[in-house]
C-alpha cells in the first residue's frame, strides 16, 4: 500500500498489530464456529470449552491496547498510520465482543441441552450461525488483504442475516405458542438467535473499519436493513 | 514529475467558518537561483486570519516561498523571481511598491531570535521610529506596552525595559521579535521556524501567542514539526522538490492526505 517508514521499528510495529488483530480474529471465528458446533452435536463439554477459551480472546484484546497506546504515545502516528492504528483499536474491542456473544451462547446452549428443545428451530440457529459464520470469514479475509470491494460486499450481505433473523423469530414465535413447554428453550433460542445476529452487525462493523482504514473516508450511504417488520405489531 | 496540486479546500467548507479574505495570492510563482529553478510554478492563496503551515523536506522550497511574501529574495544575489504575488489584489513586486513598507506590512520572524543589541523598550520601538509611526514619548510608550502585552511578553519584561533585550531567555527573545514585527502594525506576519531553537516550554508559549495573534493577523509558518503545524495552523501547504504538492485544510491534511508524497512525508516514510 504505502512503502516502508524511515524507522523501521515503526513498520515492526505495525506488522505486530496486524498480527495481532489477525490471531484475535482466528480466535473470535473458532470459538464461533465451535459454539455453533457445540449446539449442533449437543456437545456439552465442547460448549464448556469455548467458554474457557473466551479468557485468551479478553487477553489478547488487553495485549492489543497496551500496544496502541505505546504506539501513540512514542510514536504519533498520522494520516494513514493513525486510521491504521484507531481501526485496529476498534477493531479488537468489536472482535471481543463477538467472541463474548459466542461464549454467551455456548452458555445458553448447555441449558438447553437438559430439555426439550423443537428441532426444527434447532436448524433454523445452525443456518444463520452459519451464514454468520461466513461473512466473518470473509471479513478476515478482507481484512487480511486490506481489500475495500471485499469489505464492502460482506456490508451489503449483512441483509441476508437480517432476513434470516426475521425468518426465525416468526418461528420461534410459532413453536412457544403452538407447545408452551418449548418456551423456556424458545426463549433461550431467541437470546441465541439475537447473539448471532449482532455478531452480524459486528462483522459490518469490522468491515466499515476496513474500508475507513484504507480510503479514509466513512461508508456513504446507510446500510440495507432488513428484518423491520418484527419490530412492528403482528 | 507531477506538477498538480491537489486542492481539497473547495469541496470542504472552511474550518474557522468564517471565510476571511484572501491576503496573499501567488500564481505561478518561480524561484531561480541564478539558472537553477528551486521553485517550480507555486498558485495558492492565503487568507486572512489564519495561520498556514507550510510543510515539506530540508530544500523543497517552502522557505524560499516564505521569502516571496515579502521580497526578502530580493537580497539574495542572482535571485529570480517570476509569476505574480498579489497582497490585497496588489502586485507586491510591482515598480510601485515600496520594499520597506511592504516589510512593515508583512512582518517576519526568524528562526533564532535575533533581538537588537539595544534595549527591551527600543527593540520594540525601532520598527515605529523609523517608519514615522509614533512621535510622542506617550505613543511610543503605548505601541510598546501594547506590543508586548499581545506578545505574551508584558508581565515578563515591564519592569526592567531598560535592559538590553539580548539578556531574555531563548523564548523571551523570539517573542521580543514578535512583539518587534507586531509594533509596526504589520498585515501579516510571517514566521521561519520560530520555535526550533526553543525549548518545548517556550515552543508552548509562542504557539499559544500564534493562536492568539491570528485573531488579528494572517500567519504564515513554516516549520519541520509537523506536531506543530498540526497543532497551530488551519491551513498546510505540503511542498516537496520545488513543487507545491498539496494544499488543503490542516485536518485533512494530517488525517486523509490526497497525495501519495503527502502521505509518505507525513507519516515518516521513505519518499
Amino acid at each position: 500500500m504505502v512503502n516502508e517508514h524511515l524507522f523501521k521499528r515503526f513498520d515492526d510495529e505495525l506488522a505486530r498489530l496486524d498480527a495481532k488483530i489477525s490471531e484475535m480474529g482466528g480466535l473470535a471465528e473458532a470459538q464461533l464456529a465451535r459454539s455453533l458446533q457445540a449446539i449442533r452435536e449437543r456437545d456439552t463439554s465442547l460448549s464448556e470449552s469455548v467458554i474457557a477459551s473466551d479468557a485468551r480472546v479478553d487477553a489478547i484484546e488487553t495485549e492489543i491496547q497496551d500496544h496502541v497506546l505505546q504506539m501513540l504515545a512514542l510514536r504519533q502516528p498520522m494520516a494513514v498510520d493513525l486510521r491504521h492504528i484507531l481501526s485496529s483499536v476498534k477493531m479488537a474491542t468489536t472482535l471481543e465482543r463477538i467472541a463474548d456473544y459466542a461464549k454467551n451462547n455456548a452458555k445458553r446452549s448447555i441449558v438447553l441441552m437438559q430439555g426439550s428443545v423443537p428441532p426444527r428451530a434447532m436448524t433454523g440457529i445452525d443456518r444463520i450461525g452459519r451464514l454468520v459464520q461466513g461473512l466473518l470469514t470473509d471479513v478476515l479475509d478482507a481484512f487480511s488483504k486490506n481489500d475495500v470491494p471485499a469489505a464492502e460486499l460482506v456490508w451489503k450481505r449483512d441483509e441476508e442475516i437480517d432476513d434470516a433473523y426475521n425468518g426465525l423469530f416468526r418461528e420461534l414465535l410459532t413453536y412457544m405458542m403452538e407447545d408452551p413447554r418449548t418456551i423456556t428453550a424458545g426463549t433461550h433460542l431467541m437470546f441465541m438467535a439475537k447473539n448471532i445476529e449482532r455478531i452480524g452487525d459486528h462483522v459490518t462493523n469490522i468491515a466499515e473499519l476496513i474500508v475507513f482504514r484504507v480510503t479514509g473516508s466513512p461508508f456513504a450511504t446507510d446500510r440495507p436493513k432488513g428484518g423491520g417488520e418484527i419490530y412492528r405489531p403482528a | 514529475m507531477d506538477t498538480t496540486v491537489t486542492t481539497a479546500v473547495k469541496e470542504q467548507p472552511r474550518t474557522n467558518g468564517v471565510g476571511h479574505d484572501v491576503k496573499f495570492s501567488s500564481k505561478q510563482v518561480k524561484v531561480f537561483y541564478g539558472e537553477k529553478e528551486a521553485l517550480h510554478g507555486v498558485d495558492i492563496d492565503l487568507r486572512d486570519r489564519e495561520v498556514t503551515a507550510l510543510i515539506g523536506p530540508s530544500g523543497c522550497g517552502k522557505s524560499t516561498y516564505l521569502r516571496c511574501l515579502n521580497r526578502m529574495n530580493d537580497t539574495i544575489a542572482g535571485c529570480r523571481v517570476t509569476g505574480t504575488t498579489t497582497l490585497d489584489g496588489k502586485d507586491i513586486y510591482d515598480r510601485s511598491i515600496d520594499v520597506v513598507q511592504l516589510r512593515a506590512k508583512v512582518g517576519m520572524v526568524f528562526q533564532k531570535p535575533n533581538p537588537f543589541p539595544k534595549s527591551i523598550y527600543e527593540n520594540v520601538a525601532y520598527g515605529p521610529r523609523i517608519h514615522g509611526i509614533a512621535s510622542s514619548k506617550q505613543d511610543f510608550d503605548a505601541i510598546v506596552e501594547n506590543s508586548l502585552v499581545k506578545a505574551g511578553l508584558w508581565t515578563e519584561v515591564k519592569d526592567r525595559l531598560d535592559q538590553p533585550g539580548t539578556g531574555l531567555s531563548g523564548g523571551q527573545q523570539q517573542r521580543l521579535c514578535i512583539a518587534r514585527a507586531i509594533a509596526v502594525s504589520p498585515e501579516v506576519i510571517l514566521m521561519d521556524e520560530p520555535c526550533s531553537a526553543l525549548d518545548p516550554i517556550a515552543t508552548a508559549k509562542i504557539e499559544e501567542l500564534i493562536d492568539e495573534l491570528r485573531e488579528n493577523f494572517a500567519i504564515v509558518i513554516v516549520t519541520h514539526s509537523m506536531q506543530q503545524a498540526a497543532r497551530v495552523s488551519q491551513m498546510t501547504a505540503f511542498f516537496h522538490l520545488g513543487h507545491l504538492v498539496e494544499f488543503g485544510q490542516t485536518k485533512q491534511i494530517f488525517t486523509n492526505p490526497v497525495d501519495q508524497r503527502t502521505q509518505s512525508y507525513i507519516t515518516g516514510r521513505i519518499g
